[in-house]
């Protein structure tokens, strides 16, 4: 009991003043867009280039860069504030980790380029190192921002080029929470649920409180319209899942389901990470 | 009927055991486990760093035997203890293993001192290469100290809170070792600031 004491008065002293901490450290901005400017140092249009230059990289590639510029990250160092941003925006898809994040504290005078794991082979740590110190940094000692974080992207992305990836996904966007598994465990308790129901209600009611099950499911993860979608999907899918004679057209309202989701996703608009991490890879700089 | 029995029963097994923290130990445990793996990885990209960076600074700053023998001999020693995952929970092996790479720390900052009379190796492209190397390695050691730092952190907040602490006595788990400030001494003593000797600078280009 003796030794378990002074762990845990340690323990407490240590949530104590977690808070304090937590709230003296510059806050991550919530990742709207590509190009997140807090300094108001890039005008809408050069911030509109940098993003359209960004996204055309993520179509082709796959890959997730995207750009941060705050007036200063003390009292943490630009790496402390960086692999925090990093882990906040999940940049980069799940899985492939191949998001890099270019850091700019302006008053600090200082930046960092946040590699995500599975671009470290791409962009080691020596090749991040030169993208700052060759291509950044000499434009950011003129003054001239816009070109050095260009300069910077550009490199990059031919760096991200280089490399073999695998390739975009074209339908579901990164981080929309609707993945395989997700589909494959909504089937599955979908069939269970819909036997069940079945032998209660009957087929076409059991199949109606089902639909009308998997809607509020749907509304709940992600909003009216997939609330609507998931829901007669489901209703048809419950509906065939009891008569096993009508397979063939139980699987063909499944090809239904991706459609579907394929479109509901690209309504969202917006940018958000797919849910790549770091390990803390990458170059810092200052000029 | 038999089969419906079967299901409760597994739903309340399983709500039970949500509850005494017994899962949530057994994760905490595995997520300890992968990130004390990815600190000794760190660690030892670190170390296998080291030879490429003596043989480099010994090309251009030869004369510093003392502080790159120092550097030899910390990774030499750190070489020597078996970073097992079984390290974390010996808490006097653990905190043998941070003596040890708070030594080459202390070693490799001495060099990076030193290499600051030497401009022309400070401009030669493999010595930055290395440097940057050297830097972000630092970097992602530090990365997965403060990740190993924060799992264990959570695991030991189960396993000395109520009620959970007695499903880890019963099953024996135990506070795993945290990580504390290597050099605490030498941090504790304010800077030393001289004056005396003017720093060792490339000349300033005559303005044509």
């Amino acid at each position: 009991m003796i030794e378990g004491t002074l762990p845990r008065a340690l323990l407490a002293a240590v949530l104590l003043f977690a808070p304090q901490f937590s709230a003296a450290q510059v806050p991550v901005p919530p990742l709207k867009a590509r190009v997140t400017d807090l300094t108001a140092t890039l005008t809408s249009d050069q911030r509109a280039a940098l993003e359209q230059k960004l996204a055309a990289l993520e179509a082709r590639k796959g890959s997730q860069v995207a750009v941060l510029l705050v007036p200063t990250t003390q009292p943490e160092t630009v790496e402390q504030y960086a692999i925090r941003v990093f882990d906040q925006w999940k940049l980069g898809r799940k899985g492939i980790d191949d998001g890099v994040l270019l850091l700019v504290a302006k008053n600090d005078r200082k930046l960092r380029i946040e590699v995500g794991y599975g671009l470290e082979g791409a962009i080691p740590d020596a090749i991040a190192k030169r993208v700052v110190d060759e291509d950044i940094v000499p434009l950011f000692k003129q003054g001239n921002f816009y070109g050095g974080i260009s300069a910077g992207t550009d490199r990059v992305s031919k760096l991200i080029e280089g490399e073999s990836m695998p390739p975009p996904k074209r339908t579901a966007a990164p981080g929309s929470g609707w993945s395989t598994e997700t589909l494959f465990i909504g089937f599955i308790i979908l069939a269970m649920a819909s036997q069940l129901l079945h032998s209660l209600l009957g087929r076409f009611p059991g199949a109606g409180v089902a639909g009308v099950a998997a809607g509020i499911v749907g509304y709940v993860l992600a909003g009216l319209a997939a609330a609507v979608i998931v829901g007669l999907i489901a209703f048809v899918i419950s509906l065939f899942i009891g008569a096993t004679g009508r397979r063939g057209s139980g699987w063909s309202s499944g090809g239904n389901w991706s459609s579907g989701g394929g479109s509901w996703s690209s309504g969202g608009g917006g940018f958000s990470g797919g849910g790549g991490s770091s390990g803390g890879g990458g170059a810092s700089g200052r000029w | 009927m038999i089969k419906r029995l079967f299901v409760a029963g597994a739903l309340a097994s399983a709500v039970l055991l949500q509850g005494c923290g017994y899962n949530t130990m057994q994760a905490g445990d595995q997520q300890i486990k992968a990130s004390w793996a990815e600190v000794v990885n760190q660690y030892q990209r670190r170390a296998d760093l080291i030879p490429n960076l003596v043989e480099t600074v010994k090309g251009f700053a030869g004369q510093e035997q003392a502080v790159l023998l120092g550097v030899t001999n910390a990774r030499a020693k750190v070489g020597s203890i078996q970073a097992t995952p079984e390290l974390v929970n010996d808490p006097q092996a653990f905190a043998r293993f941070q003596q040890a790479q708070g030594e080459l720390s202390s070693a490799l900052a001495r060099l990076m001192v030193v290499v600051e009379r030497y401009p022309q190796l400070k401009s030669d492209q493999n010595f930055r290469d290395l440097q940057a190397q050297l830097e972000g390695t630092e970097n992602r050691i530090a990365v997965a100290r403060n990740r190993y730092i924060k799992s264990v952190q959570e695991y030991n907040t189960v396993v000395v809170q109520f009620p959970t602490n007695l499903t880890a006595m019963i099953f024996g788990f135990k506070e795993k070792p945290q990580f504390t400030v290597e050099n605490e001494k030498a941090i504790a003593q304010p800077p030393k600031v001289d004056f005396g000797k003017p720093a060792a600078v490339p000349a300033p280009v005559p303005a044509r």
